[in-house]
């Protein structure tokens, strides 16, 4: 098999080109090895070979994200690369950034297997860690020995499309991914080891690190509710009759977005719930239950509110992603804003 | 309390004239079977098939799974206050026939019934493919309402298992375990030195197919309170519930409580197991607010040292979940936590609903919202075209060959949360 070929990017520093005084310098391709990437050559001992260099100052690269971008990434296409490799940027944060970047799009608009790798706190990687690969290394470049360690086996596992182990395992930054597996022992005996270890004070392993919570700090209180249009969403379920857009009982994949100018009250005959995840007989029996459209009618009609909004948007709740809901509440929130929604009514169930 | 249990290995199930067990055979007689379910006019129509490990069968939408059991020495009867008597059990000897199943189906009542398969990928993930099932179908009265087609079924499920528990009566074990609880004082006395531990039991009662009962009362009008673990044994603990059947509680989980068999292995050796702690989870603010309250409450009154706190379903329980975790790590009680995952089908969202930083110690029963491919069965026992709206399945699940693409919630029991199975999830 011939070699694997292996475009490498560095910063303006690491080419020996100068420091903060050269972070200006444009892209520039060089061919064969330089700087940083010698120690990667030796670590691929022979099985791939750094072919070409890109090189480009940090402050150029950031200050002309576009431009910069589309020209490392022809000079990077034009070498027809097996494998990309971007520093390791260790704690640079600006090289971090363009590290991420240049990886991120090499992967995604070449295809091309790609990596990068920095220390934990450098910007670049709660940037990226969710798109690439990204090694975990010490935060200088006297940490360039271990960074070859992690990096050159992992850069061979993704060219050659090998199972890439766990963080720990391989020694990159954790992407955030869950992924499923079999133990030896069943859960219930797994708690009962854990329970030992932790009442004797020993070390034990959480199986799921408790996330960093995203909370929402309530809007404030509109002050004149009579000239408000109020609109409601839901992750209740409430759909029209027959859930046209057949929105999943649980793990939804969409929102609906429904009429309601025609409605005063829901009923059974005209809405239900698609919601799996609770006792629906009273939802069905009347959807007012959870998107009261009776009540804001009738605030509407003695000028409490100003107005009830024209559509409702609805999703289940039951076993939805998080980074579904996200994505549904960031179209409905543009939305809302492009029709003059002044408050909306949020219900769960 | 002390309780025997007796268990009888079942190898195979068959039909026969004569309902009774022999050489590790389960023989059913069909029809009289079928009469006692038909006993309730309210059902309509009855049928009984056999499943067992390895065959090409599936059985959907499943709402419960329950194994056949009977006193044989001892005060009350299995399943008190619902089918036996309301006296206490949890003592004395009971017989098992461990490796078979009564699993009930039918007419879906809500979203959110489960799938079984008896072969294939599917079959890995659900611990009810490894049973020699009679499986029974049935159906009620159309004008039937939701609420009440769900407790008939419930109820007929319990009656089987019953009936076929009956036949163990007579039949020397294979095998007999004892397990003894001693009242918390005299426990305390005996094992001075082990550190003392107490199991949360999280029960699901957010009502229509998420109810639990406890002794026959609907567990969401309980307060938390105290059982010898052996009670549960018995079948004081009844699963009304199956939605998003990956992590509910069949009858057959609470029956076989790992983290009960579990706290017993170590008992006496590594730590005093002194009982269990029974709470709901309730739909409303106010009702996580008590019984997480009361739940801390009784661990530090026990004086135990750690608890291991199980969860029933996900989401709106993730709450009670952390409010119980958190209140009684306040009352300086080391707890371990066992959950599972919604990660998304990707695996990269947010798992909990809710968190909490002094949850430290979680087991996780895995990311319930992974895909999977269930090949075409050759036999399929209820009814597969429920597949697109059950809890877990999507718009166009169910194909023309009749495989079918789902999350592993729709399979029963694939991330249970009582840590039942080898299944676990991890970050990369």
């Amino acid at each position: 098999m011939s070699k694997i070929k292996v475009v490498h990017y560095i910063n303006q520093f690491f080419a020996g080109i100068g420091g903060e005084e050269k972070a200006h310098v444009e892209p520039e391709l060089r061919e064969g090895v330089v700087g940083p990437g010698m120690a990667l050559n030796a670590g691929f001992k022979g099985e791939a070979e750094i072919v070409a260099t890109v090189i480009c100052g940090d402050s150029y690269f950031n200050e002309n994200l576009e431009e910069a971008q589309k020209t490392i990434l022809e000079m990077i296409k034009s070498q027809e690369p097996d494998l990309f490799i971007a520093g390791p940027a260790f704690n640079a944060g600006r090289y971090g950034v363009a590290c991420g970047t240049i990886t991120a799009a090499v992967q995604d608009e070449l295809g091309i297997p790609a990596l990068t790798g920095m220390y934990e706190e450098n910007p670049g990687v709660d940037m990226f860690r969710k798109e690439i690969y990204i090694a975990a290394t010490r935060d200088s470049a006297a940490g360039m020995r271990q960074a070859v360690q992690v990096m050159v086996p992992l850069a061979l596992k993704l060219v050659n499309n090998e199972e890439i182990g766990s963080p720990e395992e391989e020694g990159y930054h954790p992407k955030g991914i869950r992924k499923n597996f079999f133990t030896e022992q069943r859960g219930s005996a797994r708690a009962v080891d854990m329970l030992l270890k932790k009442l004797k004070g020993e070390e034990f392993v959480t199986e799921f690190p408790m996330p960093d919570f995203d909370r929402v700090e309530p809007a404030a209180a509109l002050k004149d509710l009579s000239k408000a249009k109020i609109a409601i969403v839901t992750s209740g379920g409430i759909v029209p009759k027959g859930n046209p857009d057949h929105i999943e009982s649980s793990s939804a994949s969409k929102y609906g977005e429904y009429d309601i100018s025609g409605f005063d009250n829901l009923t059974a005959e005209t809405h239900e719930t698609a919601h799996g995840g609770y006792d629906p007989v009273y939802a069905n029996l009347d959807a007012d239950r959870v998107i009261p459209v009776d009540v804001l009618r009738q605030y509407e009609k003695e000028g409490k509110i100003g107005e009830l909004h024209r559509y409702f948007y609805t999703t289940v709740g039951n076993g939805t992603a998080v980074a579904s809901s996200k994505a549904f509440s960031e179209e409905i929130g543009q939305k809302l804003i492009d029709d003059g929604v002044d408050a909306v009514i949020l219900t769960s169930t | 309390m002390h309780l025997e249990l007796g268990n009888i290995f079942i190898k195979d199930v068959q039909f026969a004239e004569k309902t009774h067990v022999k050489d590790g055979v389960l023989y059913v007689n069909k029809e009289e079977l079928e009469a006692l379910i038909r006993e309730d006019d309210h059902i309509t129509d009855v049928s009984i098939d056999l499943a067992r490990p390895g065959e090409s069968v599936r059985i959907t939408p499943v709402k419960d799974v329950i194994e056949p059991r009977v006193k044989v020495e001892g005060e009350g009867d299995i399943f008190p206050g619902v089918i036996g008597k309301v006296n206490q059990v949890g003592s004395g000897r009971t017989h098992v026939l461990k490796g078979a199943a009564v699993v009930t189906t039918g007419r879906i009542v809500g979203f959110q019934e489960g799938i079984i398969d008896m072969t294939g990928p599917g079959a890995e993930y659900t611990p009810f493919s490894k049973l020699n099932n009679v499986v029974i179908t049935m159906d009620v009265k159309e004008e039937i309402l939701q609420h009440a087609h769900e407790e008939i079924l419930r109820l007929a499920g319990l009656k089987a298992a019953l009936y076929l528990g009956e036949a163990a009566k007579e039949v020397e074990p294979d095998e007999v375990k004892s397990y003894e609880t001693l009242p918390l004082l005299k426990s305390v006395e005996k094992y001075p030195d082990l550190p003392k531990v107490a199991y949360v039991q999280m029960l699901q009662s957010q009502g229509l197919l998420h109810d639990t009962y406890v002794y026959g009362v609907d567990a969401k009008k309980t307060l938390s309170t105290f059982m010898y673990p052996t009670e549960i044994m018995d079948g004081a603990i009844i699963s009304g519930n199956c939605v998003s059947a990956c992590d509910k509680n069949t009858t057959y989980h609470h029956l076989n409580n790992p983290v009960v068999a579990d706290l017993f292995e170590k008992h006496g050796k590594e730590l005093n197991f002194v009982g269990v702690i029974i709470t709901n989870e309730n739909v409303y603010l106010a009702d996580k607010v008590r019984s997480s309250d009361w739940a801390s409450k009784l661990a530090e009154y026990l004086g135990v040292d750690g608890v291991i706190i199980s969860q029933e379903g996900f989401g709106n329980p993730d709450t009670d979940l952390i409010m119980n975790c958190v209140k009684i790590e306040d009352k300086g009680i080391k707890t371990v936590i066992i959950t599972d995952e919604y990660a998304g089908r990707d695996g990269a969202s947010q798992s909990l609903a809710d968190a909490d930083a002094k949850a430290d110690a979680v087991v996780t029963g895995g990311n319930a919202n992974e895909v999977i491919e269930l090949p075409p069965m050759d036999k399929v026992i209820g009814d597969v075209s429920v597949a697109n709206v059950i809890a877990g399945g999507f718009d166009g699940s169910l194909r023309e060959d009749g495989s079918i693409v789902v999350e592993l919630q729709a399979i029963t029991g694939a991330t249970n949360e009582l840590g039942f199975n080898k299944m676990s999830a991890k970050g990369f």
